[in-house]
């Protein structure tokens, strides 16, 4: 009885999906209109879930900094401040939308509506549960890491477009910096890609049925978190936006909604992190007695209060000595792990030869 | 054309792809085209000028720029054009044996030889 309940709530957003394919059958549509209309149901429901996420890790990066500093954070609006964001999105929704003159307004534009598509098209293949990818990409990994190394490209349009110095300052702090750790970052997930032996991200959650990648690479995941905080521009590595030196860096010249639009993508980029960094290290959605869904979104979660964690306790780098960490150590430290994880791998696999 | 894992036609696959492109900038303009409905919209030139702290802004912003972030960008480019050779040959590594093994490793190395005449040359250092 109860292992029937816990299966229909393992499973219901599944069932929801095939109510929705079955309802697109009984309106007489064909295969392939069925598969557009269940392709804007996936984007509909992905973009939800991100959003909402999004909204909930402001208030509660606002709270745990709070909480950090000895501080009650926001409590003002609705039971002990857990409505402020919803204020301020609403706030921020009706503020003028200012242009600045020299702008290149084309670019400036195209970047707060480029700045969604890459942590979209990401969470497109991320399992979210039993069966539950909008995408099954057979090459799910590597279409991974392509499509997040596109997020440098917006951050770049802000940058040039807003033809202010510190956001040029930022955006090409942030491009060289985000490209300086894609490197190590391909480089831990190529481990557990040598050890699963396929870039599915449903295999490679299936393969940690016994024991989490986190133990068999924790090496890997350090420099994954490491280059995770890097690559959505976090403390310590905010450099693109360093408030102190940049005054708001890339985002200098945003206002009103597009200011919106950045802030919302930054979290909604730090949520992709940590679900990446969940499915291929930390077992996915994979996890005892409550819905594989649930388990997904409490393992990104905990992702998620780590970075919390570290922004508020490490102080912001140089730019030279991000530079000589990226290059001079991670990378050197991955390759390595790459190659001890191949001869290991090989040994295990066909013994040592004799 | 099919997925060989799971079945499902290459051009359903990326049209999901295309639905979420198209999908997240639509998203994006309808979130701009309501802010445009409900916020005031009065631009005048002194509200206009680009903020720099108060300062009148000097000169063009579009110059050229150091060197050492195009260094960078090349030497990510070698190592980007690695990854996406050492892929395939981590997904076939289990199948290919000793010989994949020290193939890849001698890969390996002349890149690792590349890094350090890029580090010992200076490259990587920040100026």
């Amino acid at each position: 009885m109860l292992s029937n309940i816990l299966e229909f709530f393992d499973n219901i957003f599944l069932y929801i999906a095939g109510l929705i394919r079955h309802f697109f059958a009984w309106l007489g549509f064909n295969a392939t209109v069925t598969e557009i209309g269940m392709g804007l149901v996936y984007f509909i429901a992905i973009i939800a879930v991100c959003v909402l996420c999004a909204l909930f890790y402001v208030i509660w990066e606002r709270k745990l900094a709070g909480y950090i500093q000895r501080r009650p954070g926001p409590n003002r609006l609705g039971p002990n401040g857990w409505f402020q964001t919803i204020a301020d999105a609403i706030k921020l929704l009706t503020k003028e939308d200012v242009v600045p003159l020299n702008a290149d307004r084309v670019v400036h534009l195209w970047a707060a509506l480029l700045i969604f598509v890459p942590p979209m098209l990401s969470l497109a293949v991320i399992p979210f549960g039993r069966q539950m990818a909008a995408l099954d990409l057979s090459i799910g990994l590597f279409y991974l890491i392509a499509v997040s190394a596109l997020s440098t490209i917006p951050i770049f349009m802000a940058g040039w477009g807003s033809n202010n110095k510190y956001s040029l300052m930022g955006a090409m702090r942030g491009v060289s910096q985000m490209i300086s750790y894609e490197i190590p970052m391909v480089f831990s997930l190529l481990g557990v890609v040598l050890i699963t032996g396929t870039l599915e991200m449903q295999s490679i959650v299936a393969a940690q049925n016994h024991i989490w990648f986190v133990f068999l690479q924790p090496v890997a995941f350090i420099i994954y978190l490491i280059c995770g905080l890097a690559e959505t521009n976090r403390a310590p590595f905010d450099l693109p936006e360093g408030e102190s030196e940049l005054t708001a860096g890339i985002y200098t010249e945003y206002s009103g909604m597009r200011y919106a639009l950045f802030f919302l993508a930054e979290y909604c980029n730090l949520f992709v992190i940590a679900s990446i960094g969940t499915t291929v290290f930390l077992g996915g959605w994979q996890g005892p007695f409550l819905p594989g869904w649930v388990w997904f979104l409490g393992k990104t979660f905990v992702l998620f209060s780590f970075f919390i964690f570290c922004r508020w306790t490490f102080p912001r780098i140089r730019v030279d000595q991000l530079m000589n960490f990226g290059w001079k150590f991670l990378v050197p430290i991955s390759l390595a792990n790459i190659l001890i994880t191949s001869i290991v791998l090989f040994v295990f696999n066909n013994g040592l030869g004799w | 054309m099919t997925d060989p894992v799971s079945g499902v036609d290459f051009l359903v696959q990326y049209g999901i792809v295309g639905i979420m492109f198209v999908g997240a900038i639509a998203f994006a303009a309808a979130a701009l085209i309501i802010s445009r409905i409900f916020a005031p919209h009065r631009p005048y030139d002194r509200k206009r000028i680009t903020y720099e702290c108060g300062m009148l802004t000097e000169g063009t912003t579009w110059v050229r720029y150091k060197t050492s972030y195009f260094l960078y960008a090349l030497i990510f480019l070698i190592f980007d054009v690695e990854t996406v050779f050492l892929y395939p040959w981590a997904v076939a590594f289990h199948a290919l044996g000793l010989f994949g093994l020290i193939e890849m490793l001698i890969f390996i190395a002349i890149l690792v030889a590349g890094l350090w005449y890029a580090w010992k040359e200076g490259v990587l250092k920040w100026q």
